[in-house]
């Protein structure tokens, strides 16, 4: 064939585009490969394929759609630590002269990969799969508010962690750092796919996170059950009001953003170019302006776990609910008041730095207000330690340090000697690690038996907990200590021989990470395997507070048979000292929305055109792009959206329960 | 010293020593400041970072299910007194902290001219602080010491006690000037300067680096920061002199082509004009510069003929192609002469300091004018102001 025809068929992927001459990345893909050909055969060879694609793929039950985020995130988190070891192994081995065993072309995609994967399709998949799963229980709702937007929210973020894999086996990835300042990520300086890579993977998974969010939000202030007032909400569902509100106000600024940078690469316009008025500048302001509200559009419903672990295990109302409340809503707030405190040596005035340094001091305030409203939660209460209790011990004892040397970094003088050192580094692995990490595992392990109907193990827990917590300090308190040294970000060859022994304690802690992370796959499996010892037939087997205990676990379709009546802010609480009585007649029919595979679609189709574009096959874009506007028209048209659950199935499902709750008692 | 007696204070001091904690144990007077703040921060927030944890320690450990002489109140849920406590106890610590930013950030300003060379001496007005153009490239530093006609690659020096005034830019890309020791960072940014205000108070040898990843070669792109007594200072500039070597504008070009782990270089003469016509991204021969573009807009710019004085793109700094759907990548093209054909390089031309917005030829300014001293608008204080 003619080159020409070639170029146009396959733009600029070629075969010297696979990256056969790393053999790291080539043993990856045969493991990948395997590994992906076995699964893919099991599920062929079980006959899995249609169960997956009716009961999964095409489900708009807002309880799938948030296992399957949570299933996303700790994929993403197997391939997200896989870079980390790499970093720390290249860290710890490239001393004296040694080159270390990655090539900075390699290893400088590892570590831009390494933050893109963890922020997006780790930690938001985890904590958008709780709130999808949680919020409606928790607010007494059948659904979310737009059910199929729900599953396309989610498909669309699986498009854009697709797009980062594909990057690791067809090209490569971006090596810019995780948030491609230009002129570096700028067509002159990074002519290569990486860059585009990373604008189609975000801006395909930044439309499924806006519209969750606004999905959410529709949810939380339209569906709320009868009696629950906004100061009556469970403060998990608060914070993820919340985070939901960050998200809708700041992933737009992303994609514009993204969208200019990709104006630049590909139509060769001046928004941040160094030359013809371009202001690279400009990208820095506006990429924090969405990076800094991401920080706590993770963070807060991480808060809201603990919120409700704290009370539930301490067998206490939660201290100070409305400061909590409050203290939430000034956090969101003030996010949007402190973007420039990541570039304070960027050369604005003292007066501008001040301002943006002390809005950051003054977040510490709420912050700080809930710490303490935490504690005095804890105060007389009967505290039973649990897996979400001691994830949430390890929170606030890990998080103040973090929290404090965030305030440190925001003392602009400070910040001149600290900025993208290793000290920062340890800073923010330490709140998200701490925070949002530590976080999501509580309200996995909290959740769990409300999503499957019996507890995770223990003993596999208790492994995962001590190995991620003494990991974790092991791996970053060197990186405090290195920082202080005057050690900085994204080095791949070091001269000082005495620095290596805190790479090698750090590489330390990353193994024990490590360890953790395998003891909680392995107390996934043990927990499936022992599922009839753990089981809990009550559907509250933490005598919890809130509503989404008041169903069986795992819920039914509807959630709740009958909507259920808040009068108090621990509903369910509430419902449990009055002698609430499940009602056991009067079922009537319950309407519910059908499963679809259009969101599956769109979002293949909307990856397709994200890869056609990174590649320059315009074809497939532009057919990709028609696909989408087809089949978007098309679903319109679609009229079965919705049926309901006969009267005889709701009796049968409720009948069912009252039996297990007999035998149970 | 009273910041060793609060160094000794920190249960962190203690673990630590025997280390290089440089940021802790700077060497230049500006570092010494920014890291008795990094102190005092700390301990304020000790202050309740402290009682929190231990409290956090006591609670978890007294309220355990186990322990059934505490007190149990499952209903407590408020108490206004707490409350307050809870609210204004951090209050307190970031009014205090928000005072001592305040006054740090505005002390400590990069841009400010030095006050004093140590914690007990005044600036001696005698000596002229040192000037030294910095040139953050792919992937080295370049040093121009406008006063003493030198420039050296990756080699750094400074008389001790003498202020020096960094002007900083860079080639391509972002990176950011570090000697830990000296003073702390700022950003290097192609077609703008930032500045920097130091003084090294001790002899000795110290690293300084990029501490922006700039790309491939990030990791080799260090240098040595020599602090020296004034006869040392004065060997090592007649060590440049005598080096020969000159860096004009084409030798210029050469240098700032991509290359990684540079050894030191030094040049014996540099073009004088050469570190303004780098700010101005107009070392090319036949580009505008930047200062110029700025001059000619503020006076209402070309109009519709400006627009086509641009030429095609032929030096290529690496690799640089244009967008796959865009035009091909061109550049401003210098004002031509009878002398000079290609276009005159005319960097001399002062970029106008007026800080009103542009609104075009024939349309009214607005009444309203910013302060002239101000640095509230972002982004206008690394422009060029050459």
């Amino acid at each position: 064939m003619s080159p020409d025809l070639l170029k146009l068929i396959f733009g600029r992927l070629g075969f010297d585009s696979l990256p056969l001459h790393e053999p790291i990345v080539v043993g990856t893909f045969a493991v990948v490969a395997l590994g992906g050909a076995a699964l893919l055969g099991g599920l062929t060879y079980f006959r899995l394929w249609g169960y997956l694609w009716r009961e999964w793929f095409t489900t708009v039950d807002h309880k799938r759609i948030g296992i399957m985020y949570m299933i996303l995130g700790i994929v993403m988190l197997l391939r997200g630590f896989a870079d980390a070891l790499m970093m720390r192994g290249q860290q710890m081995l490239a001393f004296g002269g040694s080159e270390g065993y990655l090539n900075a072309h390699h290893y400088d995609q590892v570590f831009t990969a390494h933050g893109v994967i963890m922020i997006f399709f780790v930690a938001m998949p985890l904590v958008t799969g709780l709130m999808n799963y949680v919020v409606p229980l928790q607010i007494g709702a059948r659904d979310v508010s737009f059910p199929f937007l729900n599953n396309f929210s989610f498909w669309m973020t699986v498009g854009g962690a697709v797009l980062v894999m594909a990057s690791l086996f067809i090209g490569e990835f971006a090596r810019t750092g995780w948030l491609a300042y230009p002129p570096l990520s700028n067509i002159g300086y990074s002519p290569d796919v990486g860059v585009d890579y990373y604008i189609w993977a975000l801006q395909v998974a930044g439309v499924g996170t806006t519209l969750s969010g606004i999905n959410l939000i529709c949810t939380i202030v339209k569906l709320r059950c009868p009696g629950m007032t906004m100061m009556k909400m469970p403060v998990f569902t608060w914070t993820s009001l919340c985070t939901n509100v960050l998200i809708v106000a700041s992933f737009p600024v992303l994609t514009v953003v993204l969208a200019l940078l990709s104006l630049d690469r590909y139509v060769g316009t001046n928004f941040f170019t160094n030359d013809f008025g371009g202001s690279p500048m400009m990208y820095v302001n506006l990429i924090w302006i969405w990076g800094h509200p991401e920080v706590y559009i993770l963070v807060l419903p991480a808060f809201g776990i603990f919120s409700e672990v704290t009370s539930t295990f301490s067998g206490k109302r939660l201290f100070g609910y409305t400061s909590m409340v409050y203290a939430t809503v000034v956090i969101t707030i003030l996010s949007y008041l402190v973007w420039l405190h990541h570039f304070f040596t960027m050369g604005s005035g003292a007066s501008v730095n001040s301002f943006f340094g002390i809005t950051t001091m003054i977040i510490s305030i709420p912050t700080g207000a809930k710490m303490f409203n935490w504690l005095f939660t804890m105060y007389r209460g009967r505290i039973r330690y649990e897996l979400p209790m001691m994830w949430t011990i390890a929170f606030m004892l890990t998080f103040v340090i973090g929290g404090m040397t965030g305030v440190l970094l925001a003392v602009p003088p400070a910040d001149f000697v600290l900025h993208n050192s290793l000290f920062l580094i340890a800073h923010f692995h330490n709140v998200i690690i701490g925070g949002v990490v530590f976080g999501a595992f509580a309200g996995i392990n909290y959740w769990f038996p409300k999503a499957f109907g019996f507890k995770l193990d223990p003993f596999w827990g208790k492994m995962s907990f001590w190995f991620w917590v003494t990991g974790f300090y092991l791996a970053f308190m060197p990186l405090y200590v290195l920082g202080l040294m005057g050690v900085t970000r994204r080095l791949r060859v070091f001269d000082d021989p005495s620095l290596q022994i805190w790479f090698v304690i750090a590489a330390i802690g990353a193994l024990f990470i490590f360890i953790g992370i395998l003891s909680m796959l392995m107390q996934f499996a043990v927990s499936l395997l022992k599922r009839e010892q753990l089981k809990d037939v009550t559907g509250d087997p933490w005598n919890a507070r809130t509503l989404e205990w008041a169903t069986s676990s795992p819920p039914p379709d509807y959630n709740f048979a009958f909507t259920p009546v808040v009068h108090d802010n621990d509903a369910w609480w509430d419902m449990k000292r009055r002698g609430y009585q499940r009602p056991l007649t009067g079922f009537k029919p319950i309407h519910m929305p059908s499963s679809t595979g259009t969101g599956i679609i769109l979002a293949g189709l909307a990856t397709a055109m994200g890869f056609g574009l990174i590649w320059y096959m315009w074809w497939l874009a532009a057919v990709s792009f028609i696909g989408i506007l087809a089949v978007g028209i098309g679903h319109t048209f679609n009229y079965h959206r919705d049926f309901d659950i006969p009267a005889e199935d709701v009796i049968r499902t409720e009948d069912a329960r009252t039996k297990l709750l007999a035998g149970a008692k | 010293m009273s910041r060793l007696k609060i160094l000794a204070l920190l249960p962190l001091a203690a673990a630590l020593s025997g280390c290089d904690y440089v940021v802790l144990a700077p060497a230049g007077d500006i570092a010494a400041q920014q890291c008795d703040l990094v102190i005092i921060s700390t301990v304020l927030m000790l202050l309740i970072v402290v009682p929190v944890m231990a409290l956090t320690v006591l609670f978890a450990w007294r309220y355990r299910q186990s322990n059934t002489s505490a007190r149990y109140e499952p209903e407590w849920d408020h108490s206004t007194a707490l409350e307050l406590v809870i609210w204004s106890a951090p209050l307190l610590i970031i009014v205090c902290l928000g005072a001592l930013t305040w006054m740090g950030t505005h002390l400590l300003d990069p841009y400010r001219t030095l006050g004093r060379i140590h914690a007990d001496r005044a600036v001696d007005q005698s000596k002229a602080p040192l000037e030294v153009d910095v040139v953050a490239l792919d992937w080295k530093w370049l040093f121009i010491y406008p006063d003493y006609g030198i420039a050296t690659v990756n080699d750094l020096a400074a008389p001790v006690d003498r202020p020096i005034n960094f002007r900083i830019t860079a080639s391509s890309v972002m990176n950011s000037f570090y000697i830990p020791a000296l003073a702390g960072q700022i950003y290097a940014m192609p077609g703008m300067e930032t500045k920097l205000h130091a003084v090294v108070n001790h002899t000795g040898t110290y690293k300084g680096f990029s501490a922006n990843y700039s790309g491939a070669g990030f990791s080799g792109m260090h240098f040595n920061f020599q602090g020296l007594d004034d006869k040392g200072f004065d060997a090592w500039v007649a060590q440049a002199k005598s080096a020969g070597g000159s860096l004009g504008r084409a030798e210029y070009l050469q240098l700032e082509k991509p290359s990684q782990n540079e050894p030191v270089r030094r040049y014996g003469t540099v073009d004088a004009d050469l570190y303004r016509l780098i700010l101005n991204m107009c070392v090319e021969t036949g580009k505008m510069c930047q200062s110029e573009m700025m001059a000619i807009d503020a006076k209402g710019g070309n109009g519709h003929e400006g627009l086509n004085n641009t030429l095609p793109l032929t030096y290529d700094k690496y690799a640089r192609r244009g967008a796959p759907l865009g035009p091909e990548p061109v550049f401003v093209a210098g004002t031509c002469t009878p002398d000079a054909p290609q276009g005159q390089t005319t960097a001399s031309i002062k970029a106008p300091t007026d800080l009103a917005p542009l609104l075009g030829a024939g349309l009214k300014r607005p009444s309203f004018a910013p302060l002239k001293s101000s640095s509230f608008f972002l982004g206008l204080r690394p422009k060029s102001d050459s």
